[in-house]
């Protein structure tokens, strides 16, 4: 059982990230490199498994919200997510505990780590998302009633924030248009909870599953062995359970376009085996659904991460280009995220589909 | 005419063209000191076509010589590596995540300052010019002769940048000054990284510059001379003292627009078969189809435009398996005139099998007799396919394409391929490199982030394509033949008002005298 993560970890972590970022979430390089800075300078980071997390503790959840553009080109200061914390503190009187990521994919994997390692608290095991969604309201805490305010939020130039809202939604809708005014990019710490709480409406072990994707690509590189074959015999003996390649073939055309400040699109992929249909995958920040031939091949919030065919790296969303080699990798979500209550929140109607949800695994065999 | 140079690590060419034409070309060893090989090769390639120094009216020049001297981390200087961007990026200071030993060899003297932009162009900070000064004051007792100045989303407003080196300039003249904004795109660490990396080979540049510049005097040879960049394009001279981290990966760049020239075709793969690998690009336009991934360089991760090449394990010296069947990706490699068959060795190769078919007469035929016709006819099919296979991923669609087989392994490839509409063998494919020097363009591009608030998408993008048409001609392009080779839209999520980020890139031919 692993109890804490060390800078050893750090790659890994980028990699089983951005393939949980399941085409969002950010590129997690710069996370790394932030974490790796932050650990280098104050040790290790405890890693405590959700079911140990001790009933009274004080946790909060906490990450980035912004355009991964601006990320890229605007580094952190490095004391955005502390701002955050304390401001958080001090307002609501308590000392915090232990974090917890709100996203397990992408950047927002990392924060958490550095922000922890800064301040010698430890990271719980689990997260909000179970793999990147791109709302703050998109979270099981608010799917199993934990309120998402207050939400504290923080840029660069020491300007902060308190969010008292009304529901989730609003938190998102709110903190989205201060991040605006922030250049693009802000830090947030929201949906406050207690340990016992917080056992009951987390996506369990999620840092560990980001390590464990990391280290099979790894490993099964080192072994000169297939990495898509290792880590859908990893995702078997993890609560994901499912995963599998639903097809392989070539970016043939990205469109891409803004509504209402989404990055909307469709990605067309053709099969490498003649004659088979076109593949279409619809993008909202994340892949959202894989389609072919009018058969469902995935749908939100399963996953669905593009894999460049040669390296195996995650390929984000903004670098999809026409002529890239993808392996089409989706994975079934755990039970915690497959409710009707759940789906409500982060299932494909939520995002406009008119499609029904169906688990990747429960589809008829191809 | 011209004359294309390609200094590689191994050998000099020169290719000396009229128009498309190619009248002469010659190989030789590169010198250490450069000059004296150039100065062989150009005298080769005159004699050899009788053409006279006076004739010639531009000479190009592609060489790895930058890309070396940072991955051997040799005859680089010392760099003060100026960020501007606090309170932002505090986080991940200069040179974060580089090799211990390059930082080292540059001094790590990094500095960071209050300024710097937000993608829409207002200021994250003021820039404090009392830091500046004070930096100048450093860089002189340092001892500093050279300096990168980066600051957050200068490729939207870049007039920090420029205020800082003038202040630099001012405290300490003939300070060698590398502004990110002319280097590199929106993605800071990378563009940080080359603006460094930039600034590190200052003084190399100057020598390299005068060393090419000495050669061509010393044969009389007074047309202008260009030295070729990553994207296929070219640079004066004066650029190049000033920009030479530019010129990283022209090498494969050149190759394949060689290819593509040759062959007289814009839109085709180029499949260039060595001993080991077989590398396999696209041509677009007449250019290199880019890779999308970050590319490190000497350890270093920047964002350069690198052509997407395709490396297949299947060369003249690759190993033949399974009867057949399987073929690589290991290779005897340059040992292969004492291992094939076909040379007195004991390893079936897969120019054995191209000589036991009769497809070509090299070395011995006799040692390949005994190889069973059913072996010969499976390898020639995996052969075969493997191409087709590399061809037809790396298509960017279902449509059959030329492909120009270049290579000295191109012997390989002996049918026709069912991903190609035909299969095409240039004459002086070898010296690809320096004809591709010799025809290439000159180019200008635009990056930034664009609102599309209170305008239309066609406004923005025929002013950006307007902007990119206007640097090639300043660049030095004719501007009758300068056209828009590539356009690229990605909207920013999360953002209002439309902002996208477009790039849009033009080239045109080189104005001659």
């Amino acid at each position: 059982m692993r109890t804490h993560i060390t800078l050893d970890d750090l790659d890994d972590l980028a990699v089983g990230a951005a393939i949980l970022g399941t085409g969002g979430g950010g590129d997690p390089y710069m996370g790394k490199l932030m974490t790796r800075a932050a650990i280098e300078a104050h040790g290790p980071v405890r890693l405590i498994p959700l079911d140990e997390l001790p009933d009274a503790f004080n946790i909060v959840a906490c990450g980035a919200m912004g355009a991964p553009t601006i990320l890229i080109e605007k580094l952190p200061s490095g004391e955005e997510m502390g701002r955050a914390l304390d401001l958080y503190e001090r307002y609501t009187g308590r000392t915090l505990d232990a974090l917890i990521p709100f996203e397990a994919g992408g950047i927002n994997s990392t924060i958490p780590l550095m922000a922890a390692a800064k301040r010698g608290l430890p990271v719980v095991d689990a997260d909000g998302m179970g793999r990147a969604f791109p709302q703050l309201e998109m979270e099981t805490f608010n799917v199993y009633g934990v309120p998402a305010a207050p939400v504290a939020i923080a840029d660069e130039r020491g300007n902060t924030g308190i969010l008292e809202v009304k529901s989730a939604a609003k938190s998102e809708w709110i903190a989205r248009g201060l991040t605006i005014r922030m250049g693009g990019q802000s830090f947030i710490a929201n949906y406050g909870m207690d340990g016992a709480t917080c056992r009951r409406v987390s996506v369990p072990g999620t840092v560990s599953l980001a390590l464990g994707i990391g280290r099979t690509m790894r490993e099964a590189k080192a072994q000169h062995r297939d990495g898509l074959e290792s880590l859908i015999e990893f995702f078997a003996g993890t609560h994901y359970e499912e995963a599998k390649v639903v097809g392989s073939g070539k970016v043939v055309d990205v469109s891409r376009r803004v509504q209402n400040g989404w990055s909307v699109g469709i990605v067309t992929i053709e099969p490498f085996r003649r004659g088979e249909e076109p593949i279409r995958i619809q993008i909202q920040n994340e892949n959202l659904v894989a389609e072919q031939a009018g058969e469902i091949l995935a749908i939100v919030p399963d996953l669905i991460s593009l894999l460049d065919v040669d390296t195996g790296e995650a390929i984000t969303t903004e670098r999809l280009r026409y002529g890239q080699r993808v392996n089409i990798l989706a994975v079934r979500v755990p039970p915690i995220m497959r409710t009707p209550e759940a789906l409500d929140v982060f299932g494909p109607k939520a995002f406009g589909l008119d499609h029904a949800y169906r688990p990747l695994g429960l589809l008829p065999q191809r | 005419m011209r004359i294309g140079i390609d200094v590689g690590g191994t050998n000099t060419d020169a290719a000396l063209m009229d128009g498309i034409t190619v009248k002469g070309a010659c190989k030789t060893p590169t010198t250490a000191d450069v000059s004296s090989g150039i100065i062989a090769v150009l005298k080769e390639v005159l004699r050899m076509t009788g053409v006279a120094a006076s004739e010639i009216q531009a000479v190009m020049i592609g060489t790895t010589h930058f890309t070396n001297a940072v991955v051997e981390r040799k005859r680089l200087l010392e760099v003060a590596a100026i960020r501007l961007g606090l309170p932002a990026t505090r986080a991940l200071p200069p040179m974060t995540d580089w090799p211990n030993d390059l930082a080292t060899t540059l001094g790590r003297h990094t500095f960071m300052v209050h300024g710097g932009h937000e993608f829409d162009g207002r200021e994250i900070a003021p820039l404090d010019e009392k830091e500046i000064l004070r930096i100048a004051g450093e860089i002189k007792a340092r001892g500093i002769r050279t300096a990168s100045v980066t600051s957050v989303f200068s490729p939207v407003t870049p007039v920090m940048e420029q205020r800082a080196a003038e202040i630099l300039l001012n405290e300490v003249p003939g300070l060698a000054i590398s502004l990110s904004h002319e280097i590199g795109r929106v993605g800071f660490l990378e563009r940080e990284n080359a603006s460094i990396m930039n600034a590190c080979l200052a003084d190399l540049s100057a020598k390299v510059v005068s060393s090419f510049r000495s050669a061509l005097k010393e044969l009389a040879i007074e047309a202008p001379f260009f030295i070729s960049q990553n994207d296929g394009t070219l640079m004066t001279p004066d650029y190049v003292e000033r920009y030479p981290v530019l010129t990283f990966a022209s090498g494969p760049t050149n190759s394949m627009r060689g290819a593509a020239m040759l062959a007289g075709r814009k839109e085709a793969m180029v499949v260039d078969i060595g001993g080991t690998t077989s590398d396999v690009g696209m041509l677009m336009q007449g250019f290199p189809r880019e890779s999308a991934v970050a590319v490190d360089i000497g350890g270093v991760r920047t964002n350069f435009r690198m052509p997407d090449v395709l490396a297949v394990g299947l060369g003249g010296g690759s190993l033949v398996r399974d009867d057949g069947a399987r073929i690589g990706p290991d290779s005897v490699g340059y040992e292969i005139t004492s291992k094939a068959l076909v040379f007195g060795g004991d390893t079936l190769t897969t120019t054995d099998i191209i000589v036991a078919a009769g497809l070509e007469d090299i070395g011995d035929r006799a040692r390949v007799a005994h190889v069973p016709a059913k072996t010969i006819a499976t390898a020639l099919d995996t052969i075969h396919r493997m191409v087709d296979e590399a061809v037809d991923r790396m298509k960017t669609s279902a449509e059959p394409l030329p492909v120009i087989l270049v290579g000295g392994g191109s012997i390989l490839v002996s049918r026709q391929l069912p991903s190609a509409s035909e299969v095409i063998r240039p004459e002086n494919a070898s010296v690809a490199n320096a004809i591709g020097a010799a025809i290439a363009q000159v180019g200008g591009e635009v990056d930034r982030i664009f609102s599309l608030e209170g305008t239309s998408r066609d406004v923005v993008l025929d002013g950006a394509k307007a902007e990119a048409a206007d640097r090639a001609t300043k660049a030095g392009a004719d501007p009758s033949t300068v056209k828009i080779v590539d356009i690229e839209e990605v909207p920013l999520a999360y953002l209002p008002g439309s902002a996208t980020r477009i790039r849009v890139k033009a080239v045109g031919d080189l104005v001659m005298a």
